[in-house]
């Protein structure tokens, strides 16, 4: 079955939303990684063809954004927040604590397919870093033990309950 | 704890307040809507909103009920409303809180804004990252429609308004208005050369409106309690209203404060947020963002608005207020943030794709103490080339880190300097003088 036939009514709901076409395509590449952990070639050339776009079209957009994957990234694709707010309260210790605990440096994939670890700049968490995100999630006021209770979390039940809802912070103080 | 009125904050500072949309209207909620919809002309909307002297939250402060004034009059066919939820200005994580605390309080807004320059669609661009938020948005649209706020005639008025909230992937430019968008048109998140401005040639070459997340969430209150009572509030006549400001770094209790407009730092950081988290005084801090020029301890008593912050040679930018202790390098502070930019600048411009990249590459020189004092007139150099001369404000934005760094904090590079000819490490040839 090809991506358009698995998708075929939520993207007939994502292209009744915008008056131009190709206003679809960031939510189309979306799918796409959804489906395989990153955009395959075969899928960015059926949107390209759904979208009446050219290849290169749809090529050039998806290098533009950095939260589409070209290749395959691990089950659990952590990125932590570097940039000033976050460093100022110890992001590159949590930097050095996962290539430690993972043995994996930045850009790289652990051998059992599980973790992969990236850099990124700031996840607007500031207020409460050291941060991370892990695919759809943020985890935030990082500490060592809470990283080691994530990253078993994950393993063994693939989510953990220390990830952050609704965010809020400071949280209300009861009067 | 708060000795101001909140605004923006108060409902969700509610104990178990879960932003449904039943808490919204127990709360009045969306009656702002219905004593708007068809009952006060769209043009008069627009008056109410420039007489309360609203600025737009993003970062570029300009009058709301002004920028909405600019769409043509007598145009027939589409405009759109964009709400800009692309927040990624480092240090900055309001929009965040506003949207998945109280995403009803943002969606009144957007239908209050759409009927008042008469658009029938609205996106709502979020960063990409922010999936929790764009889910929470998607449950409040859905809520809003089945009661009837969102779609078509809305509360039985003839008005329709529908509302997308469309994910951005990851490109700080795309909270550049005109890069914003180009990326919703499903295009890379270059900014456009203006003008023509969005107001006439904007999403599709339609009029647009692109506001920010906390301007929209501001305007149910004061179409409910009126422009005067907002213009009273904050600093007037300039800067009205309260702000929603993000503390973050070396402070006891971080995070986000609605506080009016006019407060000083010092009082931001000392009495709201805690102090300083050891016993280290204040070295630096940066009003409004990473783009926002650094200051030092005798900038504590200047008032965060938008005049006497930039008065003060800064400026109140996205309300992200990072507060540096004592012992924090100021250089290598500032060689985060041109990495940051390094990484973000989008490449339309030379002046900012080229010196971006020899920026961090001299900073970087500079701070494994293998630089050399010619490498100050370099970076200056640069600065100079590259601020005003880029199409969006970025340009101007990448070199405030580092010029204001070097303003206030020049011993320190001096001192790297001095440390590397000192060691007389060898060093790479010296880039050649222009």
């Amino acid at each position: 079955m090809t991506f358009l036939e698995k998708y075929k009514d939520e993207i007939s709901d994502i292209l009744s939303r915008y008056p131009v076409m190709r206003s679809a395509l960031i939510p189309l590449l979306y799918v796409a990684q959804r489906d395989q952990g990153y955009v395959t070639e075969s899928a960015m050339q059926e949107i390209a063809h759904l979208l009446r776009l050219t290849p290169p079209q749809v090529y050039e957009t998806i290098t533009f954004y950095t939260m589409f994957n070209l290749k395959p990234v691990g089950k659990f694709h952590i990125q932590v927040c570097k940039s000033l707010m976050c460093a100022l309260v110890g992001s590159d210790t949590v930097i050095e604590w996962i290539k430690t605990k993972l043995g994996i440096g930045p850009g790289e994939l652990t051998t059992d397919g599980l973790f992969s670890l990236s850099v990124v700049e700031c996840l607007a968490a500031c207020g409460t870093g050291p941060m991370m995100q892990i695919n759809e999630d943020y985890y935030e006021q990082l500490t060592e033990s809470k990283l080691d209770r994530i990253l078993t979390d994950l393993r063994s039940t693939g989510t953990s309950p220390l990830k952050s809802g609704p965010f809020m912070w400071p949280e209300p103080v009861k009067t | 704890m708060p000795k101001h009125e909140l605004i923006l904050l108060k409902n969700m500072m509610q104990p178990g307040y879960t932003g449904s949309l039943t808490d919204y209207e127990k709360t009045g909620g969306y009656q702002a809507l219905r004593n708007t919809l068809g009952k006060i002309a769209p043009a008069d909307v627009t008056a109410i909103v420039r007489k309360s002297g609203l600025r737009g939250r993003g970062g570029a402060g300009f009058p709301t009920g002004v920028k909405w004034g600019f769409l043509p009059k007598d145009y027939q066919g589409p405009r759109y409303l964009c709400c800009n939820a692309d927040e990624s200005e480092p240090g900055t994580f309001k929009d965040r809180q506003l949207m998945e605390r109280d995403p009803h309080q943002v969606l009144e807004g957007i239908v209050l804004a759409c009927y008042a320059i008469g658009s029938e669609t609205a996106y709502i661009y979020i960063r990409g990252e922010m999936v929790l938020g764009s889910k929470i948005l998607e449950q409040a649209i859905g809520e809003a429609r089945v009661a009837g706020y969102i779609g078509k005639n809305i509360l039985g008025s003839g008005i329709n308004v529908d509302v997308w909230v469309h994910r951005g992937a990851g490109a700080y430019i795309c909270g550049e208005e005109t890069a914003l968008l180009e990326s919703l048109e499903g295009k890379r998140g270059l900014p456009r050369i203006k003008p023509p401005f969005p107001a006439t040639h904007g999403l599709y070459n339609k009029p647009t409106v692109v506001n920010n997340v906390e301007t929209l969430a501001n305007l149910p209150h004061i179409i409910t309690r009126g422009p005067e009572w907002f213009a009273a509030i904050g600093s007037p006549p300039k800067s009205t209203g309260t702000r929603v400001f993000c503390v973050s770094g070396h402070v006891k209790r971080p995070g986000n404060y609605e506080v009016p407009m006019g407060m000083t730092v010092r009082e931001l950081v000392y009495e709201y947020a805690g102090g300083m988290r050891s016993d280290k005084p204040l070295k630096a801090f940066i009003p409004g963002g990473a783009s926002a020029p650094f200051l030092t301890p005798a900038h504590l008593d200047v008032k965060l608005d938008f005049e006497h912050v930039a008065a003060a040679g800064s400026m109140l930018g996205s309300g992200g207020v990072t507060v540096m202790e004592e012992g924090t390098s100021m250089v290598w502070a500032a060689l985060r943030l041109m990495e940051f930019f390094y990484h973000e600048s989008c490449g339309k411009c030379s002046p900012c794709r080229e010196g971006s990249s020899w920026l961090v590459q001299t900073m970087r020189r500079i701070f494994a103490k293998r630089g050399r004092m010619e490498d100050l007139e370099t970076l200056l150099d640069l600065c100079k080339n590259i601020a005003g001369r880029t199409v969006c404000a970025f340009g101007d934005a990448e070199v405030a880190p580092i010029q204001s760094t070097m303003k206030h904090w020049r011993q320190e590079y001096v001192d790297l300097i001095n440390e590397a000819e000192a060691a007389n490490l060898i060093r790479p040839e010296p880039v050649a003088r222009r």
